[in-house]
């Protein structure tokens, strides 16, 4: 398959019709099927598009940067042309009146959305297990699960589906699937890229970023990402800078940051030894290492199980059933709420509601949410310290690989604890990136993961497009969709 | 049972539609009487993945109205949610300020009828011989829908309002009389009018009231208090007032039903207002604490006010009603009462002085604003300003009956002629050539014949007539000392209908009086 920018490179040229390259894509996904990185799949859409591409190249008109380029974008971005539910039943059916601000402007750079990829349930869940429709497989290994919440995306990635797609990140949600699955996915910081149009879970920590197989396509996606949006008052107003002229700088005399926190008990004796390996290549290509101390990390956990859900209980309010959604009987208001919520939405969105409601409750609010804000303040503080040292901060992103479906399942805490090394981030608003650095006894993908600064994304994907000039883990595609790749 | 002396305590909530271009979160017209769901949007239907941006117009306007009400304005609010579930607020919470308002800790001083200070708090008299309530504080928040419960079965909900501006004024328990409450509401409608942050119709819902009554009872040398009833659904000034004295009663025969009748011992409780029957309505009781699970809203900055920009909102501020009506009743030595009518609509208020500098006689001009225009206006559904007469046109009508060009009854036709899509002389010409008559008044009054007829012989000739059509009169007026003098006003009137109001009065007396002084 070719990568984001091989893609739009040959349609622009003439290499390839875009035709050719949508027909391709749609072969793939319908081949893989099993693996459910899709809720939906739009083929007559997608072949007019591309079909569109090229008549306007005939016509010798000026093409998009991403010019013919499938890209799959998680189900809870909102889309006025194929449905939008969130991986729940509340939403099945559900069309939103309009297109997400990051879909507007894909599709205007000339990138195609081919469909809707499968996520935990209002991006609740680190296993694409709590999908009403059913869960993602991990491509790598079919018992395993992608990662979550946006393991459709990773893993349609990962099986080289589609060159790019987008997910959303509100506490590791882009980076521990792209971990799991092998491929690069980049939290952009907070503000930098629109939400205006992803369904909310927690707005304080939310942001919608690229999955792609290497850094360069995630760049390419960001120059048409980022920037202010007028719908969305929490971006930032500055220009973003070119993130694919800024990937080519060698990281001669780079900082980095190894917070020791992120190296304790539970990470795997694999996960250390490749996250150790993915560093000495840093240093090889010059980087200087600093041991770093990030002291707030052991409480970010407690602290984002309180303010994610506090929002999500806000924002979830709205699915009530009355104006749009599924709607369920009942003899009064009181009982079609009940009904309504009680058997369209989920038993992690469920918890997650009942944990945010007792946490604003009166009584409650200032042992919880208040106490949540105030741990906050700390870690941001934590990350503001070591960025005032260091240029970027290395860790693993997962403490283990690819779990297996079900393993977690019974066990919210343990699921939970998965995001202990991508939630930070979220909390303070930071940038990270999930790059590919190597593979477990079993053949599974190992992430690095790289923080910089709020609005350092293009360090980060400098970093992690010269670490994969030196390495080839990015380019690994998972066994079974060999065929398929060197078939299309 | 013993002599009680009570006293009525009364605090009041106000929600004020801002009339702003779009809606306080999203790009919608703000709109009346429109079809149901017609001025709607994603983002205040609250669809999934929707955000809110602040209208700052809204913001600003809030912060006039904090320094009108005399309040602290804050440097730094921001946005809360708050969260409740009812199907007219589409995301099932509505945003809203919580601890940091953008004015608190203001004052308003409204003139009472009772007497400065009766109404009010002990404390409550002003120097300027006005009663003043303490204001809490005033926040902005975003309006809910309209369920509609009357449309066949099943409700409907009409989102057309969702996400209109409120500000919400919370006053102290300042209040202490039903008048005092209709003089206050009546006061603070003429400000946000005068403000242009609301049109303040109670009827459209543009201004809510919502009294929080209740009563100190003074009983054995002990004071006890009655719980708290906020009263809804008040549409009108006199309802407030109503509604106040209905529940002032209805307090105080309750407690002396039921001595437990007290203020944290019985809840207090929401009562609606029944027009037809004149009563308040049990509607529910208040939990001590609904959870409305207040945080603040992560979609939305919060607002600043530095000195610069809080400056150039003072600078905005217009002289208040309180403030005009004594202005004009000292300077053009108006009654209260015309100062008030006048006053009442701004735009009308400042056609006023603005006449008055065009050269106005200020008496006549008073008169003819509160006798003439203001029954022009209300006959064409509009305010004085709303005629679209002109400031200098007014002026020179008011000076042309100070200096007898044109007598006040004339004045009141050519008044009706100056409208522009009045006819100017209906009986004479057509429309379509009125249009492009000249419409000054000197013009008119020539047009009309109502110039006043200062000739002798002309005016004679009147009288002459007067005496031939009216021969009891002028034998009562010569011969019967009893009816005399009304006999000759009787003549005088005759007079000035048969000269069609030309006449010179002061002329026709004279000449009346010289002709009832010849020998028959």
């Amino acid at each position: 398959m070719l990568t984001v920018f091989e893609t739009a490179e040959g349609v622009r040229r003439g290499r390839v019709p875009a035709e050719d390259v949508m027909h391709d894509c749609l072969k793939r996904i319908s081949a893989a099927a099993e693996i459910r990185a899709f809720l939906h799949v739009d083929a007559e859409r997608s072949l007019a598009a591309a079909r569109r591409i090229d008549e306007a190249r005939s016509r010798g008109e000026a093409l998009g940067p991403l010019c013919g380029v499938p890209i799959a974008v998680k189900d809870n971005l909102c889309t006025s042309f194929a449905p939008t539910t969130c991986g729940s039943a509340m939403l099945a059916g559900f069309s939103s009146l309009y297109d997400a601000e990051v879909v507007r402007r894909l599709e205007r750079a000339g990138a195609i959305v081919v469909g809707k990829t499968n996520l935990d349930e209002f991006a609740m869940g680190s296993s694409t297990e709590n999908s009403a429709f059913g869960p993602t497989r991990n491509p790598w290994d079919p018992k395993r699960v992608p990662g979550g919440s946006s393991g459709g995306s990773a893993a349609a990635v990962a099986a080289r589906l589609v060159p790019a797609a987008l997910g959303s990140d509100t506490g590791g949600s882009i980076r521990q699937p792209a971990a799991l699955c092998g491929v690069t996915g980049l939290k952009p910081g907070y503000g930098r890229v629109s939400r205006f149009g992803l369904v909310a879970f927690g707005s304080s920590l939310d942001q919608v970023g690229p999955i792609a197989t290497d850094a360069r396509d995630a760049a390419l996606l960001m120059n048409i990402l980022a920037g202010p949006d007028a719908r969305d008052s929490t971006t930032a107003p500055d220009a973003p800078p070119d993130y694919a002229a800024a990937i080519d700088a060698p990281i001669d005399g780079l900082s980095v940051g190894l917070p020791h926190e992120y190296f304790g008990e539970g990470l795997s004796a694999e996960v250390r030894a490749a996250v150790h390996g993915a560093i000495d290549v840093l240093r090889t290509l010059g980087a200087r290492t600093k041991d770093i101390t990030l002291p707030h990390t052991e409480y970010a956990a407690a602290c984002y199980y309180l303010v994610a859900p506090a929002e999500a209980s806000s924002n979830l309010a709205r699915f009530d059933g009355l104006r749009y959604g599924r709607r369920a009987g009942g003899a009064d208001l009181i009982e079609v709420y009940k009904a309504s919520r009680g058997q369209g939405l989920g038993a992690e969105v469920k918890r997650r509601i009942m944990i945010g409601t007792h946490a604003l409750s009166s009584g409650y609010y200032d042992a919880y949410y208040d106490k949540a804000s105030r741990v906050r303040t700390l870690i941001r503080g934590d990350f503001e310290r070591a960025f005032s040292e260091v240029d970027v901060i290395a860790g693993p992103v997962t403490p283990t690989t690819a779990f297996c479906l079900g393993e977690k399942a019974s066990d919210p805490l343990a699921m939970y604890l998965s995001d202990v090394y991508t939630i930070p981030a979220n909390l303070a608003g930071i940038c990270g990136i999930s790059v590919p650095c190597g593979f477990d006894a079993r053949g599974l993908p190992i992430g690095l993961q790289l923080m910089g600064p709020v609005f350092g994304e293009a360090r980060l994907l400098q970093t992690a497009h010269q670490f994969q000039l030196a390495t080839d883990y990015h380019r690994g595609v998972p066994p079974a969709f060999l065929a398929t790749e060197a078939a299309a | 049972m013993a002599e009680l002396k009570t006293r009525l305590i009364v605090g009041m909530e106000i929600h004020v539609q801002v009339r702003t271009a779009s809606k306080l979160f999203c790009a919608c017209p703000v709109v009346y009487d429109a079809p149901p769901n017609s001025a709607v949007c994603p983002v205040c239907l609250g669809h999934p993945g929707t955000l809110p941006v602040m209208n700052r117009r809204a913001v600003e306007q809030a912060a006039l109205v904090g320094l009108a009400l005399n309040c602290t304005i804050a440097h730094f609010t921001k946005w809360d949610r708050k969260s409740y579930f009812y199907p007219d607020l589409p995301k099932n919470y509505q945003i809203s300020q919580y601890d940091l308002p953008i004015a608190r800790d203001g004052w308003f001083e409204f003139p009472d009828p009772n007497g400065a200070g009766s109404g009010a708090s002990r404390d409550g008299a002003s120097p300027s011989g006005l009663s003043r309530v303490r204001i809490r504080r005033a926040h902005l928040e975003e309006d809910a829908g309209k369920n509609l419960h009357d449309r066949g079965d099943g409700s409907l909900i009409d989102l057309n309002r969702a996400g209109t501006p409120l500000i919400e004024i919370v006053t102290e328990p300042d209040l202490h009389t039903p008048g005092a409450c209709y003089a206050f509401a009546v006061e603070l409608q003429r400000l946000m009018r005068h403000l242009g942050v609301s049109d303040g119709v109670m009827q459209r819902g543009q201004m809510r009231f919502e009294p929080n009554v209740n009563v100190a009872i003074e009983c054995d040398g002990c004071e006890i208090r009655t719980p708290i009833a906020e009263i809804k659904n008040l549409n009108s000034f006199k309802a407030i007032r109503n509604a106040v004295e209905y529940e002032y009663g209805r307090q105080v025969a309750q407690w002396r039903g039921d001595p437990e009748y007290v203020i944290g011992r019985r809840p207090n409780e929401n009562r609606g207002w029944n027009d037809a029957r004149g009563l308040t309505e049990y509607q529910r009781p208040k939990e001590a604490a609904h959870d409305y699970r207040y945080f603040p809203d992560p979609d939305l900055a919060p607002a600043t006010f530095d000195d610069a920009k809080l400056a150039a909102i003072r600078a905005r501020l217009p002289e208040l009603p309180a403030a005009r009506v004594r202005r004009l009743a000292e300077r053009f030595g108006l009654s209260a009462a015309d100062a008030e009518t006048i006053v009442d609509d701004r735009a009308t208020a400042d056609l006023f002085d603005e006449s008055i500098r065009a050269g106005a006689p200020a008496d006549v001009l008073a008169r003819q604003v509160v006798n003439v225009w203001a029954s022009l206006a209300n006959e064409h559904g509009t305010t004085v300003a709303g005629l679209g007469v002109g400031a200098a046109a007014m002026a020179e009508l008011a000076e042309m009956v100070r200096s007898g060009t044109v007598s006040a009854t004339a004045a009141a036709r050519i008044a009706a002629a100056m409208i522009p899509d009045a006819d100017p002389a209906p009986t004479t010409v057509t429309p379509h050539v009125a249009a492009a008559e000249d419409r000054s008044p000197q013009a008119l009054a020539a047009k009309l014949g109502l110039l006043q007829e200062k000739d002798a012989d002309a005016t004679q000739a009147w009288v002459d007539e007067a005496f031939r059509l009216n021969e009891q009169a002028v034998r009562d007026a010569r011969s019967n000392p009893k009816k005399a003098k009304q006999a000759a006003g009787f003549l005088r009137g005759q007079v000035m209908k048969l000269s069609e109001g030309r006449a010179d009065p002061a002329l026709v007396g004279e000449l009346i009086e010289k002709k009832l002084a010849e020998p028959t």
